[in-house]
């Protein structure tokens, strides 16, 4: 192999920023807003005059007084003390940190994508329209699914369109109350849990076999006339996929219930292995991982959640239908679980995938997998080689997309952990890793996914920042545990979040408790 | 792409030949077929995925999906009116700017240290919309105004042990239906139950004596919107948060943040839990896509515990006088909670939340004092129009805030007759909510803000004037 990597010597830009409730001075303005026509103003004189009595603000909002280019630059300093995808090599597992391109967002970007409401005339939207239900067309050639919609604004919502979907499919066949259970895996998406539990399901969930696999002997253990249905991902977070998963369905659909497939870890299978094959009766994607949208900082995303032609009825309405002429929105759907959020889904978000796969095609999705998995597993070779790392179960076994590992060993003999080893990465100017969701099952967690987007070069970076933060942790360990050093700032001191007298979700919060 | 040929694409660095060649011995495999050994055989897709032929070099990939945009017809090529939870205002350019930064446009999670600025920039909306509303503890937006009034009714469920919400009947349909999703459960026991409650057919007003007649010791909460989804200003605010507290119900206000330079915030007249977007505060429409919603409350721990969202709370570091950011009480989510938690979490709507915060910031106490007042003096110079035209005639018109409705039952024409006229004119007319509430017979629900000129207002009236002469 080439030689190792030089280490950069990144430092990140410490602004000391103000909080914006700090700054400016009164009288400032930071923009300018249109004033109404001198006859609109003589015809129906102050606005103020129709606001009943009661209802009139007496104090002005204590909001800042700042000038435009002061506002432009703190907020420009803040995007500079925030590591993005398209910055750094962020390889956050289970979230898929591809590259949005450009030109997607130069597109997301037109008036004619931003400057429509979602209640025009259908003749006036017809282009939006029709990519909605062409990306609808593509997914379901990538699942087996028959229909999709794309209200969800993120998987969480998916899941949760799941378990109402699974609420109304059992209450009209009769069996709504008696089937109220719902069986997940501890390595699917905590949001499984929590969105069937939040429509009314009692939760299920499995704890994996000693090797790692989901188990079916707990499954079938689990298995009842009170089943709904199962939600589970694959690859699992771990990365490894489940090969008995037919043998899963199968027992589902026996025991009466239906089977939901959270593929927000689908970016090593498109073109591989579908949904329908499977065994699954609905599935979701997330738009803003797989299929490239960007992640902005905690959303928008946008989930697409498509269903078996049995279970079309069931999905939020409405639904975009195509009659050979024109695009539709079908609201006529009296079985529909209604709405999941006002209106249609984060739709820039459907127009960046679907210009992402009209970029790509049925040979490029296929090579996004392939990548992917050797990205991964290329990877592995990597972080094996690193003192104090474990690859946690199935030894032997090739992962998928992503990996889970774990830095137990490396706690053992240092004491630094992994939360330590996360907050270090940042002082060599990477992306914190994605540890686990919880609970750490495995120890002292983290979760590697080099998606397509990433080089050998730049896992082989990575990969040397984490050698040399793991030769930090025996050779000087304090340096590890009192990072970062080199970031917008230092360790926070976490004791005060949860404390009721000392926490401050606003600054008014904050300015009353400082002053006590 | 032709077949045989080796796949190149400028996205993916690693499908070079002899990168991949070098990567599969690294990992001492000769196929990457033995990566995917764990697929059974018969789980795997044969064949090749049935997707459009597709356009590799970029510049072919825009025209084509401009082709297909451009068939769209956008407010700016139009005069719209529409509103009723999507609302069409001027969005600085600094707004589109800072949330077109790749580092919050691509960031996601992160922590405290490596995303440092998007929490800044949240908490910062946090505090901006704190200020707005009146109250101390604001969330992290969640998707949209609809599930956060669904969250906090499920709140106020949880904090009171009740299981019924009254509502009015004037409450926005999409926000309703959304609300509805989140109440229903597996058996009745669990659900929450939504009774909604009469309004003057004068003034739009709640109906009091029907809230006091329907209010019992099974309501968690009373929700209510100012201005409303009609668009008049509800001026009974400490009213009914009065009727509810007598009852021990929380008493939910939801608002559209664009009015609070002007109109009193819900704190003011009783409210426990605020809830609303800020899809007005810089956001583009995106076809709906704009949306998101925040909870906030008085900073009590009783109502910190129930909130499902994240929770972003200035914290101090080792070094003396740096800020720093962490979650407060983050074991209520789903994140740890799984099925335990408070509802649910997920990726929600940062970058928007960002836009936000830039759009408050920028806006101040007078920009939002002087939006407020151009926005009624508008929608009335409007209104008056309007009402001009014979056979219209505008419901609530009084106490309107930015919407109102138009009633046209004397024109002898429906609403999608009149919108299709409107539409020749290059005018999206107001949004047809026949159906929605037959009470109001024949009408529209229309839209004005700062956006709208004079000669827009004038050109509406005009073109209604021929639609319905015609």
């Amino acid at each position: 192999m080439k030689r190792l990597p030089q280490l950069r010597e990144y430092h990140s830009p410490v602004w000391s920023e103000p909080i914006i409730m700090e700054m400016g001075r009164k009288g400032e303005r930071g923009i300018l807003v249109p004033e109404a026509e001198e006859e609109i103003r003589a015809s129906v004189g102050k606005g103020k005059a129709y606001i009943p009595e009661k209802m009139r603000r007496k104090q002005s909002p204590g909001l800042p007084e700042i000038s435009q280019p002061q506002i432009l630059r703190h907020y420009l300093h803040l995007s500079q003390m925030c590591l993005g995808m398209e910055t750094n090599i962020d390889a956050e597992g289970t979230a898929t940190m591809k590259y949005s391109p450009k030109i997607n967002e130069a597109l997301a970007r037109s008036p004619k994508m931003t400057e429509i409401h979602p209640c025009q005339d259908e003749d006036t939207v017809q282009g939006i329209l029709e990519i909605i239900h062409k990306l609808d067309l593509f997914l379901r050639e990538i699942s087996g699914m028959d229909q999709f919609t794309f209200q969800p604004p993120g998987g969480s919502m998916a899941t949760f369109a799941n378990a109402c979907i699974l609420r109304a499919y059992h209450a009209a066949r009769g069996e709504g109350a008696q089937r109220d259970e719902v069986i997940t895996t501890i390595f699917s998406h905590p949001c499984i849990a929590a969105t069937a539990a939040t429509a009314g399901f009692k939760v299920i969930t499995l704890m994996p076999d000693p090797t790692g696999y989901p188990d079916f002997e707990a499954l079938n253990a689990a298995l009842s006339p009170r089943t709904a249905g199962l939600m589970i991902t694959n690859p699992e977070d771990t990365g490894i996929y489940n090969p008995r998963i037919r043998e899963f369905t199968r027992a589902v659909h026996e025991a009466g219930g239906l089977c939901f497939y959270d593929q927000a870890n689908a970016n090593g299978i498109l073109g591989i292995t579908r949904a329908r094959e499977a065994g699954f009766d609905a599935c979701h994607f997330n738009l803003h991982k797989t299929f490239s949208a960007p992640h902005g900082s905690f959303g928008p995303g946008c989930a697409a959640y498509g269903v078996l032609k049995e279970l079309a009825k069931y999905l939020p309405k409405p639904v975009v239908t195509y009659d050979g002429k024109k695009y539709h929105l079908d609201y006529d759907r009296p079985e529909s679980i209604g709405k999941l959020r006002e209106f249609h889904g984060n739709i820039p978000a459907v127009l960046r995938a679907y210009s992402w796969i009209m970029g790509m095609g049925a040979e490029g999705l296929l090579e996004v997998a392939r990548t992917s998995v050797i990205n991964n597993n290329y990877l592995t070779k990597l972080l094996e080689e690193i003192p104090g790392t474990v690859r946690y179960y199935a030894p032997g076994e090739y992962r998928l997309e992503q990996t889970r590992w774990s830095w137990e060993k490396l706690t053992k003999d240092t004491g630094v952990g992994t939360l330590d080893i996360q907050r270090r990465m940042v002082d060599y100017g990477l992306q914190s890793f994605f540890m686990s969701h919880h609970p750490w099952i495995v120890p002292e967690p983290f979760t590697p996914e080099f998606c397509e987007s990433y080089s050998v070069d730049d896992m082989d970076y990575w990969a040397a920042v984490l050698k040399q933060i793991s030769d930090e942790a025996y050779s000087n360990p304090e340096l590890v545990k009192s990072s970062p050093h080199r970031a917008p700032i230092h360790l926070v001191k976490y004791e005060g979040l949860d404390d009721p007298s000392k926490w401050a979700m606003t600054w008014r919060a904050y300015i009353k408790k400082r002053v006590k | 792409m032709d077949r045989g040929k080796p796949f190149f694409h400028p996205y993916i660095p690693n499908t070079v030949p002899e990168i991949r060649a070098e990567m599969l011995e690294r990992i001492g495999v000769t196929d990457v077929e033995e990566l995917y050994q764990a697929i059974p055989k018969d789980l795997r897709f044969k064949g090749k995925l049935k997707l459009p032929k597709p356009y590799p070099s970029e510049y072919e990939l825009k025209r084509h999906v401009l082709s297909i945009l451009s068939k769209n017809k956008t407010c700016e090529e139009n005069l719209n009116f529409l509103g009723g939870g999507c609302w069409q205002h001027y969005v600085p350019a600094v707004c589109d700017e800072i949330i077109g930064r790749s580092e919050f446009l691509t960031a996601y999670g992160g922590t405290a240290y490596s995303t440092f600025g998007r929490m800044q920039a949240q908490f910062e909306f946090q505090s901006l919309m704190g200020e707005l509303v009146g109250m101390d503890v604001v969330s992290m937006p969640g998707y949209s105004w609809g599930s956060a009034a669904a969250n906090a009714v499920r709140m106020a469920s949880r904090m009171t042990g009740r299981r019924e919400i009254l509502m009015p009947k004037t409450v926005s349909p999409e926000r309703l239906a959304t609300i509805r999703t989140f109440c229903k459960s597996t058996c009745e026991e669990t659900g929450i139950a939504i009774q909604l409650v009469g309004f003057n057919k004068e003034t739009g007003l709640l109906d009091l004596k029907d809230l006091e007649k329907k209010i019992s010791s099974k309501t968690a909460a009373v929700y209510f919107e100012n201005p409303s989804y009609l668009g008049f200003m509800e001026s009974q605010g400490s009213k009914i948060s009065q009727i509810a507290h007598r009852a021990g119900a929380e008493s939910i206000v939801g608002v559209d943040p664009i009015s609070l330079g002007v109109l009193a915030p819900p704190s003011d007249y009783g409210a426990d839990i605020v809830v609303g977007t800020a899809q007005p505060l810089g956001i583009h429409m995106n076809y709906g896509g704009g949306t998101l919603g925040f909870i906030a409350s008085r900073d009590e721990e009783k109502y910190v515990v129930e909130y499902p969202s994240w929770l972003i709370s200035l914290a101090e570091t080792v070094k003396e006088g740096e800020y720093g950011f962490g979650f407060s009480r983050f074991e209520r989510t789903s994140y740890i909670g799984r099925d335990k938690a408070k509802d649910f979490l997920g990726t929600v709507a940062g970058l928007w939340t960002i836009a936000a915060a830039v759009y408050m910031a920028l806006m101040g106490p007078r920009g939002f004092q002087e939006i407020g007042e151009v926005i009624l003096q508008k929608s009335h110079y409007a209104i008056n129009s309007l009402s001009k035209c014979k056979g219209l005639k505008v419901l609530y018109r009084s106490n309107a805030f930015k919407e109102f409705v138009v009633n046209f039952d004397g024109t002898g024409k429906k609403v999608n007759a009149i919108n299709r006229g409107l539409l020749k004119y290059g005018i999206f007319g107001g949004k047809d909510i026949s159906k929605d509430f037959p009470e109001l017979g024949n009408s529209a629900l229309y839209c004005v803000t700062e956006v709208h000129r004079r000669e827009d207002i004038d050109k509406l009236a005009q073109a209604l004037k021929e639609v319905i002469s015609k």
